[in-house]
């Protein structure tokens, strides 16, 4: 039998004050998110109707060119199609209907707004309606705004899983629904915890393929597996299923509560519950311990990303003893992350929104021992001599769950094991670059 | 509307950027929502620079627009200028601030800063990265530079590198000494490495070096007429045109002394006797239009390889492209599409291929060697080392870069000798490239990544992570449909090396058609062989 979690702290975050910041933003825009979300609908095309700026973000994004005909692309807006919506409308047309002739395996097909596209007006839920009637019944075509406006990194995909909702089967039966792009292999393992629980009906949105889309009614559960889907959420509540508020599943004791959530909902038995997870539990505990000696006492800087930021601060304030200063998110939505705000302990500054330079100065100011942050901060930060760990990483790698408790936490002692490695050896750019 | 998977080129405010972060003292504020930020992570992790770029975005959001968007333009210049302090500001809009209108250059002008303050036309829609970095290093020059005394001595400037220019910091080096060695001192080199106070020396050189016409022609051009300086035409890449760079050189600058050509290594490398096996080695070349110009020459003069494609994605160079293609005896690719690029590779079979990153994925998909010389970068396109393609030393760079993804001489012949040796299977590749041509069975049996599991690494991931070969076998024969190879042909063709196994097929294929034979068989293989054979 597993030691039994430890309690919330006397006084957690919930209530602390944020701070919102108003000022330059160094974050994605949500059309990102179609780097991991085309590669799990794997018949999904994304196509972007916007400018090269779009396209080289994506390509920037995606780092390397990994697929030879990748299934996400750009309709780069020209001059002739400002000039008039009519004629945006028809060329929009005929590039999907020759790139749905080129592509036979393509079953949806996602019209990504861009911020181009959201100030001339192009109104793409309409085109969505008209070429899916057009391509209907081989593929389904629906449309969803990725733009900087509107949308930070991940809320790309909120949006994205926001724009399916209407198009679920309803249903009467009652069901756990699991939100939120997971990799395969975690959400896998996953679903192998929740059958050990007994819970049946398990469905998980996105699904890997448009032909297993999940039914929803006010039978459904929700469980998150990711804080950034409030959009979605309000979508799902707005077809009558009820959330299931939870920790998110990161570490042994986020995962533990996350399971917990569920257990409760489907009234699942106590032995029950500890049968499947004492094991799991236990593997996690030690591959945390094992992992995490270098970030015992050390303190930590979030810039906002991912809104990972405060399920992740948790996890490093109670599995890893670090000590959170600022934890910075794009935006930060209350009821998902209560739970987490709870079990965070007093004391770290929260804030929502960016003014990077003022934040760039609170970090130098604090000199934190690890500085969680984007690629573009993350070398001019190490030239300042602080450690840093690039926050995109979080997103793209397996971290979820029991089994990548170890991994999450190694991820963070990576650069401090890193620096250890170096030891004198602190390397500078060149005395050429800009200072 | 036009659809694009990959592309060669960023928008026009990335070659802004390109220019401001290659300068120093120099800020851009550009008006642009949150996501174009983006744009520093180019510099921050394929350059390895180790400040941000100097650039400030004013990142406007859906709810500011309609109220007050300006508003949020001109605070963040005069935030900028505060914090910065920079000698001259570029102010500007990116493609989504274009459509807004609000008027960049006026707005900070408004301001009355107490430095200048120069405003950037780029239109988003129509032009691209290339042009964004040479209409802005011209707006600056136009701005700041002013006639000047000449140097006592003889001198130029040299123009045309930027921030995330490919080999652009060796370059300079290189040439700014073979330029020593001559006795030219180098008055300015821009816009990398220079400030605003620097650009308004310029008018003291004798004349301009212009190292890369896609970023600093137009600049130059500006010179010779305002500021009376010529400039050099040549493009110093290779051993010919090093050579026929240092005459111009000399032309320009009276100058009498010859650099030291001691450490000169190609002309002997490519004489030397094992360098015999790249005769006649079929060369596809791709780039940036003076990158390509350049390697097309190198590789037919200096390597001794036959050229059998040439292109470049920049339309703005096609008339010299296609003149050079003309000599070549060929018809120039002028395309920005990578698809068309990979359509002619395949139908061609080069034996290599030169080009840029997104050719090096093509080679990989086809089996083919590439090596890189030119833009779009990639981490890889920043080594550690003192690496120029330009002058003596960048001709021994180009020797070694090209012939490394090749097989070597010996090597070839005991691969041909022994094929059938477990060792020197197919898939073996060069002995030295572990990583190339790897077994593309294996590649194929390997389930694709899980989403967002790790496959979608950083730019900074290891350059050679298995995911990027795509699960798929080796294409399919190419070649008319009448065409028909008989399984005992199909056969004896896979006992064919692998490199010389795309030709072996394409030509066997002309061979047959030419012949009006439907179906290849063992003889027809060795007949087309007999046919071809050198
Ligand atoms: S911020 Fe807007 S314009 Fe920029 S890449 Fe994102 S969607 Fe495109």
């Amino acid at each position: 039998m597993n030691a039994p979690l430890a309690p919330p702290p006397a006084r957690g975050c919930r209530d602390t004050p944020v701070l919102k910041e108003r000022g330059q933003r160094e974050v994605f825009c949500g059309l990102t998110g179609i780097i991991w979300l085309h590669r799990k609908m794997q018949d999904a095309f994304f196509l972007v109707v916007g400018s090269r700026t779009c396209a080289h973000l994506l390509q920037s994004a995606a780092g390397v060119m990994i697929f030879a005909e990748p299934r996400f692309g750009t309709a780069i807006l020209e001059e002739k199609d400002l000039a008039g919506l009519a004629d945006a409308n028809d060329e929009l047309d005929r590039e999907v209907a020759r790139l749905i002739a080129r592509r036979p395996d393509i079953r949806q097909l996602f019209l990504v707004g861009s911020c181009p596209s959201e100030v001339i007006k192009l109104d793409l839920a309409r085109a969505a309606e008209r070429l899916s009637v057009a391509h209907a019944p081989h593929v389904r075509v629906l449309a969803y705004s990725g733009s900087g406006i509107e949308t930070t990194f991940t809320q790309g995909e909120d949006a994205c899983l926001a724009a399916m909702v209407p198009t679920l089967p309803a249903t009467d039966a009652p069901g756990l629904l699991v939100v939120g792009a997971l990799p395969d292999v975690v959400e896998d393992q996953m679903r192998a915890l929740l059958a050990a629980l007994g819970i049946a009906s398990v469905a998980t949105l996105p699904a890997r393929r448009a032909d297993a889309l999940p039914a929803v009614g006010p039978q459904t559960r929700v469980l998150l597996a990711q804080p950034f889907l409030g959009d979605t959420l309000a979508a799902l509540e707005r077809r009558g299923a009820v959330h299931l508020p939870a920790p998110f599943p990161f570490g042994e004791e986020g995962t533990t509560r996350w399971l917990a959530a569920a257990a409760a909902a489907f009234d699942v038995p106590a032995e029950r519950f500890a049968a499947a997870t004492d094991a799991p539990r236990a593997r996690a505990r030690k591959a945390v311990a094992a992992a995490a000696a270098p970030l015992a006492g050390r303190s930590v800087f979030f810039f906002p990303d991912s809104q990972l930021e405060v399920p992740l601060a948790r996890f490093l304030a109670r599995e890893c003893a670090m000590q959170p200063i600022e934890v910075g998110t794009p935006y930060l939505h209350g009821a998902i992350l209560g739970p987490d705000l709870d079990l965070l302990p007093e004391g770290p500054a929260l804030s929502e929104g960016q003014d990077v330079d003022r934040q760039l100065d609170r970090a130098r100011a604090a000199r934190p021992d690890l500085t969680v942050c984007g690629l573009g901060l993350a070398n001019p930060l190490e030239a300042e001599g602080l450690a840093t760990k690039w926050a995109i990483e979080l997103v793209f790698s397996p971290v979820h769950f029991y089994e990548q408790a170890g991994d999450l936490a190694a991820l963070f002692a990576r650069p401090l094991r890193r620096r250890a490695a170096l030891g004198a050896l602190r390397g500078q750019p060149e005395a050429g670059d800009p200072a | 509307m036009k659809l694009a998977l990959w592309t060669y080129e960023g928008p026009p405010h990335v070659g802004a950027m390109r220019v401001a972060t290659g300068m120093q003292g120099l800020h851009y504020v550009l008006h642009a929502p949150q996501g174009d930020t983006y744009a520093d992570l180019l510099f921050t992790m394929i350059e390895r620079r180790g400040a941000r770029p100097p650039v400030t975005y004013t990142t406007f959001q859906a709810r500011d627009l309609g109220s007050d968007t300006a508003r949020l333009f001109k605070d963040a210049c005069a935030e900028a200028h505060a914090r910065f302090r920079p000698e001259a500001l570029i102010v500007g809009a990116s493609c989504t601030a274009e459509l807004i209108q609000d008027d960049p250059g006026g707005l900070a002008e408004a301001l009355g800063l107490p430095v200048p303050v120069i405003p950037l036309e780029l239109p988003s829609y129509q032009r691209k990265e290339n042009f964004g970095a040479d209409e802005t290093f011209l707006q600056i020059v136009r701005a700041l530079a002013r006639p000047a005394a000449r140097t006592p001595e003889p001198s130029c400037n040299i123009l045309g590198p930027t921030g995330l220019g490919f080999r652009h910091r060796d370059d300079v080096a290189e040439i700014a000494g073979l330029l020593r060695e001559m006795g030219v001192a180098v008055n300015v080199a821009a816009p990398m490495g220079a400030r605003p106070s620097d650009i308004a020396r310029m008018g003291a050189a004798w004349f301009n070096v212009l190292l890369y016409p896609e970023t600093g022609e137009s600049a130059a051009r500006w010179c010779e007429r305002e500021l009376g300086q010529p400039w050099t035409r040549t493009v110093p890449i290779g051993v010919g045109a090093t050579r026929a760079f240092i005459a111009e050189v000399q032309r320009l600058a009276g100058a009498t002394a010859e650099p030291d050509a001691s450490r000169l290594r190609l002309p002997w490398w490519s004489s030397s006797v094992d360098s015999t096996y790249l005769t006649g080695k079929r060369v596809f070349v791709f780039g940036d239009a003076t990158h390509a110009m350049a390697a097309a020459r190198v590789a037919r003069d200096e390597i001794g390889f036959e050229v059998v494609g040439l292109g470049c994605y920049n339309r703005e160079f096609a008339r010299p492209m296609r003149t050079l293609a003309r000599e070549l005896g060929l018809e120039a690719l002028v395309t920005d599409d990578y698809l068309e690029v990979e359509a002619a590779i395949a139908a061609l079979q080069p034996e290599l291929i030169l080009g840029t990153q997104m050719e090096r994925h093509i080679g990989k998909r086809l089996g083919i060697p590439c090596a890189v010389i030119s833009a779009p970068v990639h981490v890889q396109d920043f080594p550690a080392r003192h690496s120029p393609q330009m002058g003596f030393e960048g001709a021994n760079v180009l020797f070694d870069t090209w012939i490394h993804p090749l097989v070597m001489g010996l090597e070839e012949h005991l691969l041909h000798m022994f094929r059938e040796d477990f060792e020197f299977h197919d898939a073996a590749g060069p002995s030295h490239h572990a990583a190339h041509a790897v077994p593309l069975a294996r590649a194929a049996a390997a389930p694709p990544p899980a989403a967002g599991a790790g496959s979608i690494p950083g730019p900074a991931a290891p350059p050679e992570m298995p995911p990027e070969v795509s699960p798929e076998p080796e294409p399919a024969p190419r070649g008319p449909a009448e065409v028909v190879w008989l399984a005992d042909a199909e056969t004896e063709l896979r006992k064919i090396p692998f490199f010389v196994r795309g030709k072996a097929r394409r030509n066997t294929e002309i061979f047959a058609r030419d012949r009006g034979i439907a179906r290849i068989g063992i003889d027809t293989l060795y007949e087309a062989k007999a046919h071809y054979a050198r």
